[in-house]
């Protein structure tokens, strides 16, 4: 630093999660937090075709306030609602899910981690009995066999494939189960020992089969299981793996993987000593996500690898902050601490701590807010730091829900897909300019410590209690490790959490309490946390997303290593060299028969909508299977994806969608529709203040005219 | 009866047309309806001789040299298939005084046999070393090695079985052999005469020493000038592969070990064994720091054993014929034979493969026959590029290891290049440093940037500028090139600077006054 | 929480083991664990043996040679990164020869080196600076008209930091991160000898090479070879602030 002026960000030889390394973004891509677009005044307007107008703080926060409280007369108390962003931080996070339960005085919070892990927080809750990963990301160097499924490290978690990288280069052995030939499969002194290349959706129906191997062909860890899992659940499961049904061998149509390789993959895992499996949103964003988080949780048990380092069961989170935003209650039926609103002890220590009542029934999931604003009953939502529109799938639904509410605050750095349809725009802060704490996924809290003044005069977490405040409900905090003393208060996985001991070691793997006052670096040592492990049954059921002969092939997505989710902030950055569009991949196979050249146009449509991108002819593709990223509003990937989701969570099945590819000339009528939309929001926000710096991203308006040209 | 003519397929010979030469033998022997069974030996290693033509008679095998493809006609009409008289006979093989006075016991077979015949090897005692060691245990083995005082022959002199120990005691799941045949050393060429005249002496060393480490990898790393070499060792691996001395099951011992020939890419440093294994792997060739040893963690990683042609062509006759058989020759710690390889300005320039012990003049004079260019001669660099000039004041200085280190001298890899009294020694100076600016690795600094520079300042040295001060920094900079080099291409680099500035002063005084 | 800007260099990586070692380093007893370096086990008790190639997030090169010791009853002067401790070894760090030593590699260094110390970006945070202090080096008595790198071309492409061959020191340290650190393997040393030069790929431009532009080659940069522009553009940063990655 110079002052309050970055000079240059560098990994921290010392930081625990990172051991002094670090990738493109976070070490060089840090030029967003000052950038131009930066919205640095409050804004209101009274509909979304009016222009913007700068307002005081004072006057946008009453404005929301009343608008809040006039919808919730005119639709009932659960007609708004509010949204946690996995970008805030833990702090920033509950005071949202606060002022949702407190001053809206109902449940209607949820969070992006809808879209990415959810399924990992039923799934690892419901067999293992903690909504979290079991180890440290340090556990890799004990691995003898590294599991990888549904991830692609070396572009989405960088920072941890190379410690992965370096494990492998010392002689682990790797398993990679992903229907693309991601980077590991083969890159530089890396080769994955098995790459089982599966049909997209398929993910339950190999595990299954794997399990299957382990049970028949006697690679049981029978000790483990027999002192530390729940027998009958398990006999019953053993029994179910094992009907011939669930063999590689008649699974091998279903995931198109030869069984061969599915039993050598199999032994290895069950055999190979020290199994770590990691895995990404490749296995929870199904219809089946949870049952494949299950799946899972299964085979770690099933082997015994669980409980000690170099083992367990790995999530790789979508964002900074999934972990500590699912974990301080921004799911509309958990309070912090994954502990289920029905339940009215927890309820009562909360009432007690909030002065309120606390409603016993959850509040609706994201989904459930689009359709009750299709339905006209929820007018009003509070969403800070996420941008649904772009994240979320079937943008077409999305838009029409927002369309349809009378209030959204939106509460962003930047104007983002989402605030072009609000009524309110609260500037937001980055990282540097507040004081917090971020978790990770190996439930790492880690301090956010502010380096310079609020832009925009208020940090995030100040904001929500002035807007609390105008709501009549009194939050009174000096500093946010007020708010990490409270929630460590009423939560007993946080109850030895504090900034102070924060400073001391450096940062704490939750949990830290009485009994683990310097954190839990590996879970489920001695027993698990739910008491004895579960083996849930993982029955296989295809998805309703098939293809079909208007449909033949399947979209899946994902991301690349120098952009960021919606890439509010890596588009901002000169990352955009290395990624100016998305593109959609294609087996050369699959192009040849639809006359599709590299670098050509073509159009993608689904039962969703249609988008248009250029193509990139890959033999990292299998046959049947295309890809593509959505990092570009313009781009409409999730034009595409349709509203399926897993059944346990909603959690949206990004990865398999049946569309069908074929060259085009021009950009889609949704494409077309969207420039219309940005150019006309561009417009209404020119005019909203003078001299004030604010203005529409121009990166995007470049890519847009290049996606038309 | 057919008549056995030998003509040496070794390079030396190739390369002074030894192939038309036997093309018009055999063409000849046809011509005259003569049947001839002819034989491409290895050399004699007596180069001045070279193409040597020998036949078989009932006295012996009588030598005719150096013949060219022209004289084949009146070689014929001289009845030499005979040993008939000619002014190229030279008389029996085995008489010649440059042969006779040798001691061969590492080329013991080399010039005399087919290499590429088992059987042949095989009359000629091979294997007998590799059947003893199959009834040892592997420390016996060791033992006896250790016992011969064998030292690596490379140049380093480093106690083959004391390596040998060190990898057997390091417990790994896989170990490799690897032979260092990179042989880059000016003027020598014993490793190429062995391998191409012998090949299958130093297969039986590799696997007597994977045997003894219990390795069941070896890779022979030959330079790629040796292309006679390559084809040569690949088609004896072959054999004794089909023959069951290499593979899975050693003359069904139940001992595995497989070899393969690589081809090294043209630098001179990968003669330094880590580098040597750094290119093995696929990479750069450039130094390793030590330690680890590449005994404890060499080829990827693993413990290696890492020896020299000559090093691992001894090992047979030591297992045949026991440790004390060799041990014997030589001198004071220097154990068994040296192949010195006399070259440069030299009359009768070869091979002679000696018990330590023997000196320079003996060398020069009562085998090399003095100067080529008969003027006196005047400085001998022995031991390669990197190794020192020797002035006449040092040529009865036995040679023997700890002799030469006492004169700030080394043996080497044998090599003895000879000067006359026209060479500049400040010419041969700046050499030396040209030689390491060329072929550094370029990893240290030392050698990456000294090397440069020295050539700078003998530039400077040799046009007289600044005599003294210039000659003050080249003392500073080998100091540093020889106390901070990490291995002998930079650390070794002073020896031939310094020994030439302290034994020839006035090659380094500008003659020509400003 | 305000720290030092840069963070203590032991030279090379700790080493966990059981077993302890004690040994002498210029006449202390110095206890590590057991496979530690004589340069870290020096480090560790406040002794800082001069480096240049060696830092503790990388395994020991020993090529610099500024780190060369003592150790009594061994020959030569062996390299203390590379060099693992051993009981009872006795290290001397600081001699008249070892001082004389590593002026002379110093002297080499800068012989190939700029002499722009005032305005490079570096200045202040650079290793090779640092060196030449601490070896106390005056003069370069090759002058600079010899062979040298000064003239060679920047390569800018990278959107964030810039290569400077001509500052060069060809540690490896770049290139060691890259495939320690990284494990991309997009760096090498092309040419030999006193050609050898860090190259992205095959002599590609960094943006044309398989580099992921992670940084851990500018961070281990000990000159202004590899730079990040933000500090070519501002200077040196004055103060640092430790927190978390938002990304």
């Amino acid at each position: 630093m110079k002052g309050s002026e970055v000079v240059r960000m560098v990994p921290d030889k010392n930081g625990q999660a990172n051991e002094g390394h670090s990738c493109v973004k976070g070490r060089f891509a840090w030029g967003y937090a000052t950038h131009k677009d930066r919205i640095l005044k409050p804004m209101i307007r009274g509909k979304i075709t009016d222009p913007w107008k700068e307002v005081s703080w004072d006057e946008a926060l009453d404005y929301a306030a009343a608008e809040f409280r006039r919808i919730q007369k005119k639709y009932g108390r659960d007609s708004i609602g509010g949204i946690v962003s996995s970008r805030c931080t833990n702090e920033e996070g509950y005071l949202v899910q606060k002022l949702v339960r407190t001053a809206f005085g109902n449940n209607n919070v949820d969070t992006c981690a809808r879209v990415c892990h959810s399924p990992t927080g039923y799934g690892l809750k419901q067999t293992l009995g903690e909504s979290a990963g079991t180890q440290t990301f340090k556990s890799v160097e004990h691995s003898d066999v590294i599991m990888v499924i549904g991830a692609n490290p070396t572009d989405a978690h960088p920072v941890f494939a190379s410690r992965m990288k370096k494990r492998l280069l010392n002689g682990a052995k790797l398993i990679v189960i992903d229907p693309r030939h991601i980077d590991l499969v083969r890159s530089p002194h890396v080769r994955a020992d098995f790459h089982l290349p599966l049909k997209p959706g398929t993910n339950v129906a190999m595990l299954s089969s794997i399990a299957h191997v382990i049970v028949t062909e006697g690679l049981l860890a029978t000790d483990f299981i027999a002192q530390r899992c729940e027998d009958k659940a398990f006999q019953q499961w053993r029994d179910f793996v094992a009907l011939p049904e669930n063999s590689p061998e008649a699974m091998q149509e279903i995931t198109g993987v030869p069984a061969e390789l599915v039993r050598g993959a199999a032994r290895l895992y069950a055999t190979g000593g020290n199994a770590a499996i990691y895995y990404g949103l490749g296995v929870t964003e199904h219809a089946q996500g949870s049952t494949a988080v299950m799946g899972i949780a299964n085979l770690a048990m099933a082997t015994g690898n669980i409980g000690r380092e170099g083992v367990g069961v790995n999530p790789l989170r979508g964002q900074n902050n999934v972990q500590g935003s699912c974990d301080i209650g921004s799911f509309p039926h958990e309070l912090p601490g994954y502990r289920h609103v029905s339940d009215s002890t927890t309820r009562h220590l909360f009432e007690q701590a909030w002065g309120v009542e606390i409603q016993p029934e959850p509040g609706l999931r994201i989904p459930n807010m689009f359709d009750a604003a299709l339905d006209g009953s929820f007018m009003g939502m509070y969403c800070q730091g996420e941008d649904i529109v772009q994240s979320d799938p079937n943008t077409q639904h999305v838009t029409a829900a927002l369309s349809a509410m009378e209030c959204i605050v939106v509460q962003d750095i930047f104007m983002n897909e989402t605030a072009m349809y609000a009524h309110v725009f609260l500037p937001g802060s980055s990282f540097l300019e507040k004081d917090g704490t971020f978790t990770n996924a190996e439930r790492r809290i880690s301090r956010v410590r502010k380096v310079m003044p609020p832009k925009a005069v208020y940090a995030d977490w100040e904001v929500t209690v002035l807007l609390a405040q105008r709501m009549g409900y009194t939050m009174d905090y000096a500093h946010p490790s007020e708010i990490m003393d409270e929630i460590a208060r009423l939560t007993p996985t946080f109850h030895g959490v504090s900034y102070e001991k924060l400073d001391q070691l450096g940062s704490i793997q939750w949990p830290c309490n009485d009994e683990a006052p310097l954190g839990t670096p590996t879970m489920h040592i001695d027993h698990f946390v739910r008491g004895k492990g579960k083996f849930i049954i993982t029955k296989y059921v295809a998805t309703d997303e098939k293809v079909t002969r208007k449909f033949p092939l399947i979209l899946t997505t994902g991301r690349i290593l120098s952009q960021y989710n919606v890439g509010a902030q890596t588009r901002r950055t000169e990352n955009v060299q290395w990624h100016q569009q998305d593109i959609l991949e294609i087996h050369p196979h699959d192009a040849e028969e639809r006359g599709i050249r590299d670098g050509g146009w073509v159009g993608i449509h689904s039962r969703s909508g249609e988008t248009v991108l250029r193509a990139k002819v890959s033999e990292r593709m299998q046959p049947g299977v295309v890809y593509t990223t959505f990092h570009f509003p313009e781009s409409g990937a999730n034009v595409i994806t349709t509203e399926n989701s897993d059944w346990a969570t909603n959690c949206p099945e990004y990865k398999v969608t049946a569309v069908q590819v074929m060259p085009v000339l021009e950009s889609s009528d949704w494409q077309k529709k969207y420039t219309r939309f940005s150019k006309v929001q561009d417009d209404l926000l020119k005019n909203a203040g003078e001299g004030t710096g604010n203005k529409t991203p121009d990166i995007k308006i470049k890519a847009v005219a290049k996606s038309i040209a | 009866m057919s008549i056995k003519i030998f003509v040496p397929g070794d390079s030396a010979a190739l390369a002074l047309g030894a192939d038309a030469l036997a093309k018009n033998i055999l063409a000849e022997a046809a011509r005259r309806n003569m049947a001839v069974e002819l034989v491409r030996n290895g050399s004699r290693g007596m180069l001045w001789l070279e193409p040597l033509v020998e036949v078989q008679t009932a006295r012996g095998r009588v030598a005719f040299g150096p013949v060219s493809a022209e004289d084949v006609g009146a070689l014929f009409d001289a009845n030499f298939q005979n040993g008939g008289k000619h002014a190229l006979n030279l008389g029996l093989t085995e008489e010649l005084a440059y042969l006779k006075k040798q001691e061969r016991l590492t080329f013991a077979r080399v010039g005399i046999t087919d290499p590429l015949s088992l059987e042949d090897y095989l009359a000629h005692d091979g294997f007998q070393g590799l059947r003893k060691a199959l009834t040892m245990q592997p420390a016996a083995i060791v033992q006896q090695v250790t016992d011969s005082g064998l030292r690596g022959r490379g140049g380093a002199a480093f106690p083959t079985g004391i390596k040998w120990k060190t990898v057997l005691n390091t417990a790994a799941a896989q170990k490799y052999i690897v032979c260092n045949a990179d042989e880059g050393d000016s003027g020598t060429f014993a490793d190429r005469m062995l391998m191409e005249g012998d090949p299958f002496v130093l297969i039986e060393g590799m696997t007597i020493a994977a045997l003894a480490v219990g390795a069941t990898q070896g890779y022979i790393y030959v330079r790629s000038e040796y292309p006679h070499s390559i084809t040569i060792l690949n088609e004896a691996i072959a054999a004794a592969r089909k023959a069951g001395y290499l593979g899975p099951n050693i003359l069904n011992s139940g001992n595995s070990f497989e070899l393969e020939v690589r081809k090294g890419a043209g630098a001179y440093v990968c003669g330094e064994e880590t580098s040597l294994l750094e290119s093995l792997e696929g990479k750069r060739g450039i130094v390793r720091a030590k330690p680890p040893l590449p005994a404890i963690a060499g080829l990827f990683g693993k413990p290696t054993v890492i020896n020299n042609v000559i090093s691992l062509a001894s090992v047979p006759i030591i297992l045949d014929r026991g440790a004390a058989f060799y041990k014997d020759y030589g001198m004071g710690r220097s154990h068994g034979t040296l192949p010195f390889q006399l070259a440069g300005n030299i009359k009768q320039g070869g091979l002679i493969e000696k018990a330590f012990g023997v000196t320079l003049r003996e060398l020069m004079y009562d085998f090399g026959g003095g100067s080529a260019s008969g003027r006196p001669i005047k400085a001998v660099q022995v031991g390669g590029p990197l190794g020192a000039y020797l002035p006449e004041s040092q040529w009865d200085t036995p040679l023997d290891y700890e002799a030469y280190t006492a004169l700030w001298a080394v043996l080497g890899h044998g090599g003895i290049v000879v000067h006359d009294d026209s060479a500049d020694l400040a010419k041969l100076a700046r050499y030396a440093m040209k030689f390491c600016a060329i072929e550094s690795c370029g990893k240290c600094t030392p050698c990456r940037i000294g090397a440069t520079r020295g050539v700078e300042v003998m530039d400077k040295i040799i046009a007289g500028q600044d005599t003294e001060a210039q000659v003050e920094l080249l003392r500073d900079l080998c100091d540093t090139m020889l106390n901070g080099s990490m291995c002998a291409m930079g650390g070794m680099t002073p020896y031939p600077v310094l020994s030439a500035l302290n034994h020839f002063p006035r090659d380094f005084v500008k003659k020509i006054p400003v | 929480m305000l720290e030092q800007l840069n963070e203590k260099d032991f030279g090379t990586p700790r080493r966990i083991a059981e077993q302890e070692v004690t040994l002498e380093i210029d006449g202390m007893q110095v206890t590590v664990a057991a496979g530690t370096s004589i340069m870290r086990a020096a480090a560790e008790s406040g002794v800082n043996v001069p480096k240049l190639c060696a830092t503790d997030s990388l395994e020991p090169f020993g090529s610099c040679r500024l780190c060369l010791v003592e150790i009594e009853g061994r020959k030569g002067y062996p390299a203390s990164c590379t060099t693992q401790v051993e009981r009872g070894m006795k290290v001397r760090t600081q001699t008249p020869k070892l001082q004389a030593l590593r002026k002379g590699v110093m002297e080499l260094y800068i012989s190939d080196h700029p002499l722009d110390c005032l305005t490079c970006a570096a200045n202040g945070n650079c290793e090779l600076q640092d060196m030449a202090g601490v070896t106390g080096l005056r003069e370069v008595r090759y002058g600079y008209e010899g062979e040298n790198h000064i003239h060679s071309q920047k390569d800018e492409s990278n959107p964030y930091f810039t290569y400077d061959p001509s500052k060069c020191i060809v540690c490896n340290r770049c290139v060691r991160a890259c495939e320690e650190t990284q494990g991309t393997y997009a760096l090498t040393i092309s040419g030999r000898g006193f050609e050898s030069r860090v190259s992205p790929g095959q002599d590609q431009p960094f943006m044309d090479s398989e580099c992921v532009s992670c940084g851990a080659c500018v961070q281990a940069c000990p000159t202004a070879t590899l730079q990040e522009k933000t500090v070519i553009e501002l200077g040196q940063a004055e103060h640092s602030v430790v927190t978390t990655c938002a990304y």
